[in-house]
């Protein structure tokens, strides 16, 4: 019954997922953590960081990864597989159709929505990982180390622009001295 | 050829970290530089449509660039290349990590890792917005987005469908007055 469940989700994962693989962790997210509950959200934070740190797009390490732990090497072999369907599915029609109107106004009419929505999606999957599960020490009376860390990681990203393994590797030195 | 293309995309999924995007270069180097398969334009004109298909980039890439070499044959030797190694990579993690995360020391270095991972998310997300040259009028579009799924638990397809169509009928109502 799992592998029925899993080869579902990531076939729709795999079929909406469109904007790259930031937009799929949303996506995942809500069907793995809050649908299904096959994941806390504490795990899905800690295969996210390994998904940066290993080769490889986010959407397939964490499809096998959630299916390893639901439903052992099947279920590894079985969600990989039915992320990528769609894709292939895709293809005839893709083929057939895109390539020969590469400058569709439609398909810019779509995008002009999509695009926003997209940030959005992303936005959603920060804010939901900004929980007690992943932010252990926030209080009045605590030493609100994790908000720091995220703070700290938060700029160094998006205004200096530092590598995402550099500043992973720099937040586990730190949680592991600071914890 | 089959196995070239394979091997190739064995080698680009194996070594490129951070997404999709990092492994374009890696891909364009190899099948237009080096073997000459496909021509410069050819390429960049694929990518384009590839980047508007839903689904995981780095394998749509691998399927497209395949199939144009050497037909499905091609596609599925690329593809096939492209989700191996990260499929095996995380198998390996999967059944490694399952056993050392109850672990003090791991536990404290992934206290400090997790609200890093929430950094690493929402900085993305505050650059698209920003790239996506919004004006007051359209800013509620991400915002509203970001709200319904977070507070209301709606889900992120639905909002997806909603987007597409929206933008669709949008912009085909703009065109019509």
């Amino acid at each position: 019954m799992d592998l029925i469940y899993l080869s579902y989700v990531f076939f729709k994962i795999g079929l909406f997922g469109f904007g790259g693989g930031y937009c799929m962790i949303s996506l995942i997210q809500h069907e793995v953590v809050d649908n299904y509950g096959w994941m806390t959200s504490q795990s899905f934070a800690d295969i996210l960081a390994i998904s940066q740190m290993t080769p490889g797009p986010i959407s397939i390490n964490t499809a096998t990864y959630v299916g390893y732990t639901v439903a052992g090497l099947s279920g590894s072999i079985i969600a990989t597989l039915a992320l990528c369907l769609p894709s292939i599915l895709m293809m005839f029609f893709v083929i057939r159709f895109l390539f020969k109107h590469k400058d569709n106004k439609y398909i810019a009419y779509i995008f002009s929505g999509l695009k926003p929505a997209v940030a959005g999606l992303i936005l959603a999957a920060a804010l939901l990982l900004m929980n007690k599960e992943n932010f252990s020490d926030v209080g009045l009376d605590n030493k609100n180390i994790s908000i720091i860390i995220c703070a700290a990681t938060f700029m160094a990203s998006f205004f200096w622009k530092v590598n995402a393994m550099i500043l992973i590797a720099v937040s586990g030195v730190a949680g592991f001295l600071l914890f | 050829m089959c196995f070239q293309l394979f091997r190739i995309f064995l080698g680009i999924g194996a070594f490129t970290l951070g997404g999709g995007y990092a492994m374009l270069s890696m891909v364009e180097k190899a099948i237009v530089e080096q073997k000459k398969w496909v021509k410069e334009d050819e390429f960049w004109d694929m990518i384009t449509v590839v980047q508007t298909i839903p689904g995981v980039f780095a394998i749509n890439t691998a399927l497209y660039v395949g199939y144009k070499i050497k037909g499905f044959r091609g596609a599925a030797s690329a593809a096939l290349g492209a989700a191996l190694p990260s499929f095996l990579i995380i198998l390996l993690v999967a059944i490694f990590f399952v056993q050392i995360k109850d672990n003090e020391i791991v536990e404290r270095i992934f206290k400090g890792i997790r609200p890093c991972v929430v950094a690493l998310i929402l900085a993305p997300s505050i650059k698209m917005i920003q790239s996506a040259k919004l004006t007051w009028k359209t800013i509620f579009i991400p915002i509203a987005a970001a709200l319904l799924i977070w507070q209301c638990g709606f889900s992120p397809i639905l909002i997806i469908i909603v987007a597409t169509t929206g933008g669709l009928l949008w912009g085909m109502y703009r065109k019509w007055i």
